[in-house]
């Protein structure tokens, strides 16, 4: 099998998730190639073909596109795979319109010959399989572990033309302020509270365990909690040794913020719930009754 | 100005899912149905744009799904869209995210759309992919994971979110497809009388033979149930009781110092 992988630059370095893309390539035994946009000084260390473009704007959905189908044709991989990321499930399924191929989007394992992803917001998951000899690929950041590689790639210059539909004005940062990442216990809000007021009943507990405040994103567009508690793929990532999720079901984004946690406990009505993916335990309860319940039981044990 | 606004109907996520016959997807019965949520980010901006435009503006929103997709177009009217059309296709949940693109662009092209919004995926099946392929078949621009949208002057400026809540700030004009993601906007709630009007709106209902339809890319097998931790614990019962098991839990694991006296 061969895989052409699309890797990722941020900030003039390879990012972190690119050893991944190894790491589902070792898992296929597959011989690679990759392709990436972007200046850069160091490149991943394999043996096999790099394919690069310097230019083009940091946002050139086009231009990343000729990139790949250009080294598509040279190297006829038989399937391109990218991170699902901002960047993969932008650029993929134009290359996948572009092969006339099958997309398998944020693929988190593999299934005799098939891809599992999941469903139903990460409740459910189920297998696809290809029906075109060629496919395009996005595996989910953080489900196939990143292998460490040796080698030295040959370079391949690549020219594409960017384009000029689209007018790049800047990259904004994200607003900080609150710091999670250093937090030894975080009690987190999610949509399950079902009103603003319930807030509270999160911060009494969270100052019980005398830990941090964190929320899921619905809580923050809501303007239930500031931006900058946000836990998740878009948000923070954590690692506590205490996460405490009140009311949040646990899709995939959400999880790849809080997966590093120490400890994991869930309140939830749903026994059902994503969540109990890392879950150590799940009260199936109300919050609104089990929250109040549980801060005046360790205020009086205390 | 005519805008396109792609819906898309789903279950309640928090509704237990059985796998059909097939084990190719869910089995429809006893789950409750609802707009996905990506989509009414792109109702409410497509709206909103109708409104700072004034008179010239008009928003046709367009589903594809079986007879229970009614009830989400409009929805989806009673919003603020003009004109529903109803793509009924008793076969659509089963269908490949490039076979929906395929009937959308069916459907959108030669109809002169400036502007075309989509949720940036379902919560069911989380493709990512259908408004991007719509775009790609009928020769658009497209953007993805818009969580700002500004129209000034016959062109427009957006913000595509990227991870850890970085964003890029593009400035396009029409016409272009976007995706859109949460945070964009807040949907509003249909006002009563808007209700009653929707109800009683006429649809355009197309049968899914007089759209485009392109063969599927691929199969869906073995839909089942996401694996629990399987260390995990699941405690259930009256609150008191749960709550002193789980205090015990964490203490247990040192969570509970009894320094420091309540805080
Ligand atoms: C590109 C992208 C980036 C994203 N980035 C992030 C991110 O950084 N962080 C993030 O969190 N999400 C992110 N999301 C959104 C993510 O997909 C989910 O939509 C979100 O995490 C859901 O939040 P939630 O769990 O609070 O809400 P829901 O999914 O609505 O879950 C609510 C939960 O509360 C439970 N519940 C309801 N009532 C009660 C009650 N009374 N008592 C107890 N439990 C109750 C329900 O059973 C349900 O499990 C992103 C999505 C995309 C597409």
């Amino acid at each position: 099998m061969k895989l052409l992988l699309v890797g990722e630059v941020r900030d003039g370095r390879i990012t972190t998730e690119t050893a991944e893309l190894f790491g589902f390539a070792a898992r296929l035994k597959a011989e690679v190639s990759m392709a990436l946009v972007g200046n850069v000084g160091e490149f991943p260390a394999f043996s096999g073909r790099l394919y690069r473009a310097n230019g083009g704007n940091e946002y050139d959905a086009t231009f990343h596109k000729r990139l790949v189908l250009d080294a598509v044709e040279r190297e006829r991989p038989d399937a391109v795979v990218f991170l699902h990321s901002s960047l993969g499930w932008d650029i993929a399924p134009r290359v996948a319109f572009a092969m006339q191929a099958a997309q398998v989007s944020g693929v988190v394992g593999l299934d005799d010959g098939g891809y599992v992803v999941e469903s139903c917001n990460g409740k459910m998951r189920r297998t696809v399989r290809p029906l075109t000899s060629r496919a395009v690929l996005t595996i989910q950041p953080g489900a196939f572990a990143p292998v460490a590689t040796e080698g030295t790639p040959e370079l391949i210059a690549i020219e594409a033309e960017p384009d000029s539909a689209i007018e790049f004005l800047g990259c904004i940062q994200p607003e900080r302020g609150i710091d999670l990442t250093r937090a030894g216990v975080i009690v987190s809000a999610g949509r399950g509270l079902g009103s603003a007021d319930r807030v509270e009943l999160v911060r009494a507990l969270a100052d019980a365990l005398g830990g941090e405040v964190g929320a899921s994103r619905p809580v923050v567009d809501a303007g239930w909690l500031e931006r900058a508690r946000q836990v998740g793929s878009s948000g923070q990532s954590v690692s506590p040794s205490l996460y405490v999720a009140c009311g949040i079901s646990g899709a995939i984004q959400h999880l790849a913020g809080m997966k590093g946690s120490g400890f994991v406990l869930a309140v939830n009505t749903d026994r059902d719930a994503p969540i109990t993916s890392v879950a150590d335990v799940l009260a199936v309860a109300d919050l609104a009754e089990f929250l109040p319940a549980l801060t005046a039981a360790i205020r009086t044990r205390r | 100005m005519n805008i396109l606004v792609c819906i898309k109907q789903v279950p309640d996520m928090e509704g237990k899912f059985v796998p059909n016959e097939a084990g190719s997807w869910f089995d429809e019965a006893g789950l409750a149905w609802k707009m996905n949520e990506y989509d009414a980010f792109a109702v409410e901006e497509a709206v909103r744009l109708k409104e700072q435009l004034g008179g010239g503006a008009r928003v046709t929103a367009l589903s594809i799904g079986p007879a229970r997709a009614v009830e989400t177009i409009r929805k989806a009217l009673a919003m603020g869209c003009d004109d529903g059309v109803h793509i009924d296709d008793p076969d659509a949940p089963q269908r490949d995210p490039w076979q929906i693109a395929s009937m959308i662009a069916g459907f959108a092209a030669g109809r002169g759309f400036d502007l075309i919004f989509t949720g940036m995926q379902s919560e069911d099946r989380g493709s990512a992919q259908v408004g991007v392929l719509v775009a790609e078949q009928l020769g658009l621009s497209s953007v993805t994971g818009i969580t700002a949208f500004e129209w000034l002057d016959g062109s427009m400026t957006v913000e595509s979110e990227l991870e850890g809540g970085r964003k890029y700030r593009l400035r396009l004009k029409p016409p272009v497809l976007l995706t859109c993601q949460p945070g964009l906007n807040t949907p509003r709630y249909p006002t009563l009388p808007n209700i009653m009007k929707s109800k009683r709106a006429a649809l355009a209902v197309l049968s899914q033979e007089s759209v485009s339809l392109d063969s599927p890319k691929v199969l869906s097998a073995n839909f089942r149930p996401h694996e629990p931790n399987a260390a995990g614990v699941i405690l259930e019962g009256d609150v008191d009781t749960l709550a002193s098991q789980v205090l015990d839990l964490l203490e247990a694991k040192g969570f509970i110092s009894t320094q420091g006296g309540v805080r």
